[in-house]
């Protein structure tokens, strides 16, 4: 397979480690990459939000160099990637934006190829199975978060190979690099990087959001194929693990790092040492980790019996009966609430007053609505009671 | 208050028609329904909602739209739109309201200075440079230490380069930026 390739200028400098890897993982996977000559610029954000026919015929450029060639463009850098198919998008819809282009570029482009990213080429290109027979190191017992990010997926009438809430390419990639990619909230949302330098607290709050879900879906990792989202990720966490008080410590990787790695790169040749968070320990671990979780896979099979039987069981030690009591207003909680904070929150409070925890009980029985708005008034006194100590403790 | 004239100016309704022909939609298919601002990730930080950006063209209410901080705060990352149950593309509104904001002077100076600053870098070098790029950045804001503890920090794991690399071709970029200005273009 041979392709031209579009580095872009952060794969050149801020994001060194993800050209790194990009070019060992084509080596690695027998892909041909044609850098394409003398390539300028894509203009990114500030030339679409600045001039409508700049930001088409910057990235022209290069893809019409690429189309004398020939050859369909790779282009690991989301916002490059978004931007490149932005302008075939338009260039092919309009044959008046195609002529703009020609003559602000004095060359021709008709838009003939297409522009792919690193997912797209390797869940549909290059193909899982064929990944996955490539694979020496396979990552298991990592549990990565798959951070598409709002350009690799939007607009879905220019990018459109993934779907753009929940999409898969990564996850599924992951999957044949032997990893178990967590389920979680925030694959597409935006990270905030474009407002980075210009609008910085607004940018870490945004980013905050997604370290904090990560983690809390008991991501070990966050894996990316975005450079700006990358350096947010990484490079900030550590303003944001001050800022809001909190430690996340989650190494953040590009896709191809993790492809490269899996296929026998040693980490730190590919670029993991020039990661903010340490990045490099982690795969020391992955042989415990797996081992642990394949041992908690076996248990929860087997487990569900012995959980019965040890209910049925009464409590000899005082211990076991602390623990049955905490279990059981828990029990309560998720039953009364589907939302696990929210069932979590309840128990705190039932634990401490076991009168109402049997009243609540005896409501469930006879009417679970009842109960909701019971449970829902004792969250609500409780939060009240906590910001009224909280302004006592101000004043 | 006083009197509020709604859509009755030809001219802001022109203007309305200019952005949705740029942009290939249509404000009025819009029902207010907020999806587009209950999705957004960055509707925390901003004066008006997406949806009341696109209620403020429906009304003609055009300087109140120009004068939002919400356009230069939408990171165009096109939730919005993809969202949108009526197909309106609120994404690439609030990009044609920012660069008419920029043709009227009405700008926060943070962001236009980035953008110009940036595409100055690619019009001298044909690529970014991140160190002119910041340097100039920050003389435009008059704020020299502004992002300075992260210079040091990337240099540290060979994230920057000192000097710009030039292309063989950026007279052919530059060239490009002078024939789009030439061509009607908007930029400086």
């Amino acid at each position: 397979m041979r392709l031209a390739y579009y580095p872009g200028c952060s794969l050149d400098a801020t994001s060194i480690e993800y050209g790194m890897s990009t070019q060992r993982m084509a080596k690695i996977l027998g892909i041909d990459l044609w850098e394409i000559p003398d390539w300028n610029c894509c203009g990114a954000s500030s030339a679409h939000q600045t001039n409508h026919l700049l930001a088409i015929s910057l990235p022209a450029r290069n893809l019409a160099i690429a189309e004398k060639e020939g050859l369909d463009t790779l282009a690991p850098c989301a916002a490059c990637y978004n931007r490149m198919r932005a302008t075939e998008y338009e260039v092919r819809t309009s044959a008046k934006t195609r002529s703009q282009v020609e003559e602000a570029l004095g060359m021709s482009y008709q838009a003939t190829q297409n522009s792919v990213s690193v997912l797209e080429l390797l869940a549909d290109r290059y193909g899982l199975d064929n990944l996955a027979s490539k694979v020496t190191n396979p990552l298991k017992g990592m549990t990565p978060a798959c951070y598409y990010g709002c350009l690799l997926v939007r607009p879905v009438a220019i990018t459109g190979f993934d779907d753009p809430e929940d999409p898969q390419s990564m996850d599924s990639i992951m999957k044949a690099l032997g990893a178990s990619p967590v389920d979680w909230a925030f694959k597409t949302e935006c990270c905030g990087a474009g407002l980075g330098v210009t609008q910085t607290d607004i940018c870490l709050e945004m980013t905050y959001r997604i370290l904090k879900n990560a983690k809390e879906m008991g991501a070990d990792s966050i894996v990316t194929a975005c450079p700006v989202c990358h350096l947010n990720l990484d490079m900030r966490q550590k303003a944001i693990e001050k800022k809001y008080q909190t430690e996340f410590n989650l190494p953040v990787y590009y896709v191809t790092e993790l492809v490269a790695i899996a296929c026998g790169a040693e980490p730190p040749t590919v670029g993991t040492n020039r990661h903010f968070v340490e990045a490099n320990t982690i795969f020391r671990q992955l042989p415990a980790k797996a081992k642990a979780m394949e041992e908690a896979a076996q248990a929860s099979k087997a487990g569900k019996g012995t959980a019965k039987a040890k209910a049925e069981k009464a409590p000899a030690k005082s211990e076991e009966s602390e623990a049955a009591a905490e279990s059981s207003s828990l029990g309560l909680a998720n039953k009364v609430y589907e939302d696990k904070d929210k069932a979590a929150q309840l128990a705190e409070i039932l634990e401490q007053e076991p009168a109402r925890a049997a009243k609540l009980e005896e409501i469930l029985e006879q009417d679970k609505g009842k109960a909701l708005k019971v449970a829902d008034a004792l969250l609500a006194k409780k939060a009240k009671e906590k910001s009224a100590g909280e302004e006592g403790n101000k004043a | 208050m006083g009197k509020v004239v709604l859509s009755a100016h030809r001219e802001s309704r022109e203007f309305v028609k200019a952005i949705e022909s740029a942009c290939g939609t249509k404000t009025s298919l819009c029902y207010q329904c907020g999806k587009c601002s209950a999705g957004c990730p960055v509707g925390f930080a901003m004066d008006y909602t997406p949806r009341q950006i696109i209620r403020l063209l429906q009304l003609g209410l055009i300087e109140e739209a120009l004068q939002a901080k919400s356009i230069w705060i939408c990171a165009t990352c096109d939730t919005c739109t993809t969202r949108c149950p009526r197909g309106v593309d609120i994404a690439s509104i609030m990009d044609a309201l920012r660069r008419e904001a920029l043709n009227r002077g009405k700008v926060v100076k943070e962001v236009s200075a980035f953008n110009q600053a940036f595409l100055n870098s690619v019009k001298r070098y044909g690529r970014n440079h991140e160190v002119s790029l910041v340097l100039e950045y920050n003389t435009r804001i008059m704020n020299p230490f502004k992002n300075a503890e992260q210079g040091p920090m990337m240099m540290s794991k060979g994230k920057l380069k000192i000097l710009p690399e030039f292309i063989k071709g950026r007279d052919e970029v530059s060239r490009i930026f002078e024939k789009v200005k030439a061509m009607g273009g908007d930029h400086e």
